[in-house]
């Protein structure tokens, strides 16, 4: 009776990825063309042929993409019916590390993820490593960053969103950051995820560290209004999830706008109004990488061209995230009127950190975090 | 002294003709489960020991250790994982203890005894985001009980929740699963408790003090306190509860070491991770091997009973 929650703790979590299972080795896909090196949809012989080789493998395996972040539900319901093939969602609430780790863990065997969807920290850590595939798809050099961040397409910028304060309606209007110190707010404030360790936790603290005149380099005027809230007892080191939302545990939530575009969604739908507060634009944006030992090659680049075309970016853009694409779709007149109404059309690339700049205030929280919020 | 049988007491004398074969497929009978926990527990568990003395690539260092054996953080949160183990163990095996008592002396497999027996197995196993979910619905912020206290009695420390959000939240959440195990642990050994001890010691004048005091407290207390280590490892290793209720990585070993496994802003350091792992690891063995040597005392007293 003890054992299973002692495998739930910690040693078990360690285990986890200590174990590796026994190799499978599955055989790479016959034929002319080996799409494990394939490094453009022409080399691939043309959409047709790339759909043909996905379709002969049957399944994509992709990782850490929950159904209500940046529209993914709709995104692999339309992978799956456009091109009538399997895919297998392995742990949707895992981090980028988690995505690299499980597929280092299960390098080799028929379930190791074929796609990556991680952060600028993540994707800078492993580029060079022989762990992506590079791939540059049809429309690369319109995709906005794409040459910038990676010029040889090992990882290429899918989507972006902002950084936004989503909260319960009924509480009034938020119009400046300080409202959030008022009485009304007590024990109603929350962060998703710790900044230490998720990267939309410390996105949320260089939001509110911009909206207070602080720069990407020294965090420290938003651990000082942390520090303030915390002793108030308007924040709470509660982390979010759907549930504490939708019941209004958590009525207040610091977030990605592409998330809290869905939870707005849903509270609309239940009656609800779930406003947002935007303090200052901060960005936090998402690269896609194929595995270099990807099972499923074909697949996993057929869903790069289907997520990083027009297809993917309307369903980006109507969750609320902001497509690579987006810029050339509306210079070229093609972006989705549902899109428009939820991103704009001018909403583009809001300045993020560098990934020196989050390692930097990631070294800085570590000890500052806990001595502002902590207990 | 007479050996009297005791139906519920399990006595491994019943069938002593085929004791010998017994013994074997016995031995056979537990392979898959040596397979298993070999597999899953013993070799995860060798690969945090070794990696917990090598760095990042591979190589022999006691760096890792010295550096999560020196901060500050790691030595917080290690202290508040004790902290909150001890309490939840105390808490639990105080409370579970009585509970198992009070089911004994009630009807015996009665309607509530079953009853009592089926919920705490239940109950056991209840941790997570389900349970810091029922808390913070029930004496959160927001929670129904907080909601109510603060238009009945706003001065009580129901109607402001902050109390939930700490360790003294954490405490009564983990006491919540820690109760049910110990009635699940300890009730057996109260069964155990033959009633002809009590006989015995009314008989010889005895009142019903001296029976506690010499005869029932001394036979429990090997057993309670062996309920109460496996209750304080059990929350000393528990996570998920605490990670979906405290949003601190720094605030336990175990949501520092998930933190050090799966950073995603690039703080992770996977040598850390082991390092934390390996101080665990030593701790529960030394704990495991108190509880060995306790349990040694109550096979004693039930064989020779």
């Amino acid at each position: 009776m003890t054992f299973s929650k002692f495998t739930r703790g910690s040693v078990g979590a360690v285990l986890a990825v200590a174990l590796t299972f026994p190799a499978l080795s599955i055989t790479a896909a016959s034929g002319a063309t080996n799409y494990g090196t394939v490094k453009n949809l022409a080399a691939a012989g043309g959409i047709n042929k790339l759909i043909a080789a996905c379709q002969k493998e049957g399944q994509l395996n992709v990782i850490a993409l929950p159904h209500y972040w940046a529209n993914y539900g709709d995104m692999i319901e339309g992978f799956k019916a456009a091109y009538g093939v399997k895919v297998d969602e392995a742990n949707p609430e895992g981090s980028s590390q988690d995505e690299i780790d499980a597929a280092n863990t299960n390098k080799g065997t028929s379930r190791s993820p074929d796609v990556y969807d991680i952060g600028i920290a993540i994707a800078d850590k492993y580029a060079g490593t022989g762990t992506f595939a590079p791939y540059k798809v049809k429309l690369w050099k319109y995709l906005t960053g794409a040459a910038a961040t990676s010029p040889t397409g090992e990882y290429t910028p899918d989507y972006t969103g902002t950084l936004t304060i989503g909260y319960d309606g009924s509480l009034g209007t938020i119009t400046k950051l300080d409202d959030l110190l008022l009485p009304k707010f007590k024990g109603k404030i929350a962060l998703n995820g710790d900044p230490m360790g998720s990267s939309t936790g410390l996105n949320g603290v260089f939001m509110i560290n911009k909206a207070l005149g602080g720069t990407f380099d020294d965090v420290s005027k938003a651990v000082a209004f942390f520090k303030k809230l915390k002793d108030l007892g308007n924040f709470i080191n509660v982390n979010p999830t759907e549930a504490t939302i939708a019941s209004g545990q958590t009525p207040v939530v610091i977030d990605n706008g592409y998330v809290q575009a869905g939870v707005q969604k849903q509270m609309a739908a239940a009656g609800k109004s779930w406003k947002m507060f935007t303090p200052a634009l901060v960005g936090s944006p998402y690269n896609m990488a194929i595995s270099a030992w990807a099972p499923h090659p074909a697949c996993g680049r057929l869903w790069l061209e289907y997520a990083l075309g027009e297809t993917g970016a309307k369903i980006f853009a109507i969750g609320g995230a902001t497509p690579a694409l987006w810029v050339w779709l509306v210079k070229t007149g093609r972006a989705p009127a549902e899109g428009i109404a939820a991103i704009g059309k001018s909403k583009v690339a809001a300045t993020k950190a560098s990934a020196d700049q989050s390692s930097a205030a990631r070294e800085y929280l570590k000890t500052a975090w806990p001595a502002a919020v902590g207990s | 002294m007479t050996q009297v049988t005791d139906p519920r007491a399990g006595s491994a004398t019943s069938s002593a003709g085929s004791r010998h074969w017994r013994s074997k497929s016995a031995y056979l009978g537990v392979l898959p489960f040596l397979l298993f926990s070999g597999l899953f527990l013993l070799y995860p568990t060798y690969n945090v020991i070794l990696g917990a003395f090598k760095d990042n690539e591979n190589n022999f260092s006691f760096f890792a250790l010295g550096e999560a054996f020196n901060s500050d953080i790691t030595r917080h949160a290690f202290k508040n994982s004790l902290v909150l183990s001890l309490w939840t163990a105390l808490a639990g095996s105080v409370l579970g203890g009585l509970f198992a008592w009070a089911l004994v002396t009630g009807k015996k497999k009665g309607f509530f005894y079953r009853f009592s027996i089926a919920l705490s197995s239940v109950l056991a196993q209840f941790g997570g985001v389900m349970l810091t979910f029922a808390f913070l619905a029930t004496f959160g912020f927001n929670g129904v009980v907080s909601t109510l206290a603060m238009k009945v009695m706003p001065s009580s420390f129901l109607a402001d929740s902050a109390w939930l959000y700490g360790l003294n939240g954490l405490i009564v959440v983990y006491t919540f699963f820690q109760i049910p195990l110990m009635v699940l642990v300890f009730l057996p050994t109260i069964e155990n408790l033959r009633p002809q001890w009590r006989e015995a010691s009314d008989s010889l004048g005895g009142n019903s003090r001296e029976y506690w005091t010499k005869i029932g407290i001394p036979v429990l207390t090997p057993s309670f306190a062996g309920a109460a280590l496996l209750l304080f490892v059990n929350s000393f290793s528990a996570y998920a509860t605490a990670a979906t209720l405290i949003n601190l990585t720094s605030f336990l070993t175990p949501l520092q070491i998930a933190t050090s496994l799966s950073s995603e802003v690039g703080g992770a350091n996977p040598a850390e991770a082991k390092a934390l792992s390996f101080f665990m690891i030593v701790l529960v063995t030394f704990v495991m091997a108190l509880y060995a040597l306790l349990r040694r005392r109550v096979t004693k007293w039930e064989a020779n009973g």
